[in-house]
């Protein structure tokens, strides 16, 4: 997938450049792309290394098995397959968490430690799990409650009531949360 | 709302810290391990950053999209559509800082509170940058074939976006 896509991006990019004109900018985009990749890295970096390490001290002290015990029923339901004391529960429930108080940017580290716990699970290393997909749906299709950046932009440009959104956003995210998960179910359904 | 969203983060990390006291875990140095896994996993997702940056960027400035939306406009002014909101859901799957950008534009030209401003919160708020996320969660853990994770992460999107339409259109009205 990965490899269309990239592909995909990068020639319809160029080509399409080359057939407009503008072949100076095209030079510059491709020169300085690098440069804002290392940015966003740089940008990224102190925040999963702090967070892991914060982390790392609640799984030890087994605040991540209280947490993810918390959303354990529900977890059970829409991860089947994965194992009954998985870490990866933990850190999905972590994960789901920072997402839906708007929190992106903690929500990442989490996310990433989630991959790797299921990885260990899986049995074809090159292949997404069931799990994984599962998980990949239910965050991108975004379970934020409250959205914090949103909301910040909103008072900035003096809205009257900058919170009025989160019910509109609630509500659209079940639909698509829901949509998701049921298209997702079906899809595992039809492979056995 | 917005109270409690900024208290989270500093009482989490108070929970954490004194929980691990409370069970007698060594603090500072499982810190240092964890954080050091953390430099690791850094480490292993710059690649695929620097990677998908590229790309996405050569296709955004190629201004591809803006053709696209010259050529689909007709229709979706039949369908009430509001034109604005059409680049944002383009861009919403590949990059955060560019549809957060678009926002930023339409809420300066018609206001926050406009139909179109709020659609463009809802929308934000309920999808995710559904083709970054999966190249960097994928290539952290080297899995090429992903199955039919992309084709449902969009579809969860698509129709975030559409049901964003009716609720607002519903909650707030259409002006």
């Amino acid at each position: 997938m990965i490899n269309k896509i990239w592909a995909l991006f990068i020639g319809i990019g160029i080509i399409f450049t080359l057939l407009t004109g503008n072949i100076d900018e095209l030079n510059n985009t491709i020169l300085n792309s690098a440069n804002s990749g290392v940015k966003m890295i740089m940008e990224l970096i102190p925040i999963i290394v702090l967070w892991t390490g914060l982390m790392k001290i609640a799984e030890k002290s087994g605040l991540l098995q209280t947490i993810s015990n918390f959303f354990r029923p529900f977890l059970k339901f829409l991860f089947p397959s994965l194992l009954k004391d998985s870490k990866a529960l933990g850190y999905i429930s972590s994960n789901i968490a920072a997402n839906a108080l708007g929190l992106g940017s903690a929500a990442t580290p989490f996310g990433l430690k989630a991959m790797e716990e299921m990885q260990k699970e899986n049995p074809q290393k090159d292949t997404a799990s069931d799990a994984m997909i599962t998980f990949l749906v239910l965050n991108t299709s975004g379970v934020t409650i409250i959205p914090t950046t949103v909301i910040a932009l909103r008072m900035m440009y003096n809205s009257h009531n900058p919170e009025e959104i989160i019910v509109t956003a609630i509500l659209a995210t079940i639909c698509s949360s829901i949509a998701g998960l049921t298209l997702d179910y079906l899809r595992r359904r039809k492979k056995k | 709302m917005n109270t409690l969203s900024k208290i989270i983060i500093p009482l989490f990390v108070l929970i954490v810290i004194f929980h691990g006291l409370k069970k007698k875990v060594f603090i500072y140095d499982t810190f240092l391990e964890g954080a050091k896994e953390g430099l690791v996993t850094a480490f292993n997702i710059f690649p695929s950053i620097i990677a998908m940056v590229f790309a996405i960027n050569i296709f955004l400035n190629s201004n591809i999209l803006e053709v696209i939306f010259s050529v689909i406009s007709p229709f979706l002014r039949v369908l009430k559509i509001p034109l604005e909101i059409i680049p944002m859901a383009f861009v919403r799957p590949i990059s955060g800082t560019a549809s957060l950008a678009i926002m930023n534009d339409i809420f300066s030209n018609f206001g926050p509170d406009s139909f179109v401003g709020r659609l463009a919160s809802t929308i934000q708020g309920c999808t995710d940058t559904t083709i970054y996320v999966l190249a960097l969660y994928f290539g952290r853990v080297k899995i090429t074939k992903t199955r039919y994770a992309l084709s449902t992460g969009l579809f969860a999107d698509f129709i975030g976006i559409i049901a964003s339409f009716i609720i607002v259109s519903i909650i707030f009205g259409t002006n």
